[in-house]
């Protein structure tokens, strides 16, 4: 994907191009054009939110307010309904934050090391429990959804917060284990050798040879997982329990709530409080987050 | 550990196709013998494909009426209706974009920012951003027609028929940026010199394009089209946040379909899942076969 690897070959002997010709004109209208469709719902998004309600109701979407107010953005943090209580979409905000922590720790640690094994301590059915991990990443989600909710009520965890983490951690694994297994196979086998040589065992090569050497691929999974999960509302609303609702499904439950009139500023508030992580994760990672789509874009 | 993986995701798979053939209700375990006395062979199928909200077509004493009529409804034409469109849309829109993007733009960075940031987003918000924008009363519709263009109509998430047609609206604006992604790294995956004979030999760029570079493109093509049509299949996110299946059950898509039925129809539900992994098999299968055929 690097624009490095398109080296401009252009022998001598054509006199360069004018500057501005019909296609440039073209081709820059169209990115501008598709450009503005993609961010047409992020400037409707902000203006609704800044707006108060009254200018919602006599004004016109497109148009922004002349007085921007952020008393919508307290309500819909603060005390906004979701039709079990008023206490705003914070209370979702930490309950994601509770969600996804564990989540992404336990499903990076076992996908890596589980990675690492199949890498580098084959056994006799690794192949064959590769290629099911394989296929399990593309099944689709609802498969396996009533099993896990027998296994975690057998467990006696169903709708807590261990429940969705273990169920976070065990959709998590397919994927992650494939990234890892992919990357340490390609470290070179002779710093595997050299560390047994000298005498290092399972755990030791593992964490002090390979984990430095991976920070690249811990960043992309890291980053794979926070967004997958932050933006999670299928197992949230199963597993999680009232009580540990993720912002996703608090988001959905204001928006959707029927007490008084539809707030549509405070619902955009709401939106944009709710996908404000993952996008802030997105901005700031650039080219980590464009690697771990790709490989997460497969998540069943 | 891996043994706990192999028994979820093997084991949960082969307990819901195997408990598809049963008349399960709720209860806390299911032992091989339940299974046994339960064994309805594939009543559960037969039902679901009589449930008008899985799937109802017209008989075919109606052909003859309108085009509309004649059209299945539920919640598989319902996901039919999204992949196929999906899939057409964001693959064709991702690769022109791509095509413009690859000649050497300025702010190239920029410009993939833009179209990449909606793939960030949770369905839940992106569903809930069109929504509003699509909704009759306050959104586009009624904008424009304060604006002066009075006969302007926009109503599709609250119409029955075009309903479908405004979820695909927000599944392109949120997937298509990401297929421009992989098809640009496909794209500058393609050797120089294929470019300089084309030039040679007179074809223009936008031939070059279509005849030479597209048929090039077919792995990456393949697999663009693996991961958005599995991704169609299990729409739902998007589903419950711009319409929750509005109106009435109109757009309704199988996996909102198998979670409601949990409680009161698990046996129909269960076959349902089973329709979808059958449904996934059918576009894994080939992609795997390519995959395998090429190194054996």
């Amino acid at each position: 994907m690097s624009s490095t690897s398109i080296t401009p070959i252009i022998p001598a002997g054509k006199k360069p191009k004018k500057l501005i010709t019909t296609e440039r004109v073209v081709v820059y209208s169209v990115l501008t054009l598709c450009a503005l469709f993609f961010l047409f719902p992020l400037y409707i998004m902000v203006i609704t939110s800044l707006k108060d309600i009254e200018a919602i109701r006599s004004g016109n979407i497109f148009v922004p307010t002349m007085h921007p107010t952020f008393t919508a953005w307290g309500k819909a943090w603060n005390s906004a309904c979701t039709g079990l209580y008023c206490e705003g979409i914070k209370v979702g905000f930490w309950n994601s934050v509770r969600i996804t922590g564990p989540s992404v720790i336990v499903s990076i640690a076992v996908a890596s090391i589980t990675g690492y094994s199949l890498a580098n301590w084959p056994f006799k059915f690794s192949e064959v429990f590769f290629t099911i991990l394989l296929v399990s990443s593309f099944i689709p989600y609802v498969v396996m959804l009533y099993p896990l909710v027998l296994i975690t009520r057998w467990l006696g965890i169903f709708s807590t917060l261990p429940a969705v983490v273990l169920v976070h951690t065990i959709f998590g694994l397919p994927i992650l284990t494939l990234l890892f297994r992919n990357y340490f196979s390609s470290l070179p086998q002779e710093l595997f050798k050299a560390a047994r040589v000298d005498g290092a065992g399972y755990w030791r090569i593992f964490f002090q040879v390979y984990a430095p050497m991976s920070v690249p691929i811990f960043t992309v999974a890291v980053i794979l997982q926070i967004t997958g999960i932050w933006n999670d509302f299928l197992f949230g609303v199963i597993y999680a329990g009232p009580t540990n609702y993720p912002m996703t499904v608090q988001l959905n439950n204001i928006v959707n709530s029927v007490q008084g009139g539809k707030e549509y500023n405070v619902d955009m508030a709401a939106t944009i409080l709710t996908g404000i992580v993952p996008l802030a994760i997105y901005f700031f990672s650039g080219k980590y987050f464009v690697r771990g789509i790709a490989a997460g874009a497969v998540k069943g | 550990m891996m043994l706990i993986v192999l028994g979820v995701f093997v084991g949960g798979t082969a307990w819901t196709v195997l408990f598809s053939f049963t008349n399960i209700k709720i209860v806390p375990i299911f032992t091989p013998s339940e299974w046994i006395n339960g064994f309805v062979g594939t009543a559960n199928y037969d039902r679901l494909f009589h449930t008008d909200r899985w799937m109802e077509c017209p008989a075919l004493s109606h052909i003859g009426q309108a085009d509309w009529q004649l059209q299945c409804r539920g919640a598989l034409p319902n996901v039919v209706t999204y992949a196929v469109l999906s899939i057409i849309l964001s693959i064709s829109i991702g690769f022109l974009l791509a095509v413009f993007m690859d000649q050497k733009v300025r702010l190239e960075g920029m410009f993939r920012t833009i179209y990449l940031y909606p793939f960030a987003l949770s369905f839940i918000v992106t569903g809930h951003v069109w929504a509003w924008i699509l909704s009759p009363e306050y959104g586009l519709q009624g904008s424009i027609r304060q604006l002066g263009w009075t006969s302007f109509s926009f109503g599709w998430i609250a119409d029955r028929q075009m309903v479908m047609y405004a979820i695909v609206i927000a599944g392109i604006w949120q997937g298509s940026g990401f297929v421009m992604a992989l098809m640009l790294a496909g794209l500058r995956g393609i050797d120089d010199e294929i470019w300089k004979a084309a030039k040679i030999d007179g074809i223009s760029t936008w031939r070059t394009y279509l005849q030479i570079v597209l048929p090039m493109m077919k792995p990456v093509m393949v697999t663009t089209f693996v991961i958005v049509s599995s991704g169609a299949v299990r729409i739902y996110d998007l589903v419950v946040a711009i319409t929750d299946g509005g109106p009435g059950i109109s757009s309704d898509v199988p996996t909102r379909y198998i979670y409601q039925n949990f409680s009161a129809n698990l046996g129909q539900s269960l076959a349902a899942s089973t329709c979808m992994l059958v449904a996934m098999a059918f576009i894994l299968i080939p992609w795997i076969r390519m995959e395998f055929g090429k190194k054996g």
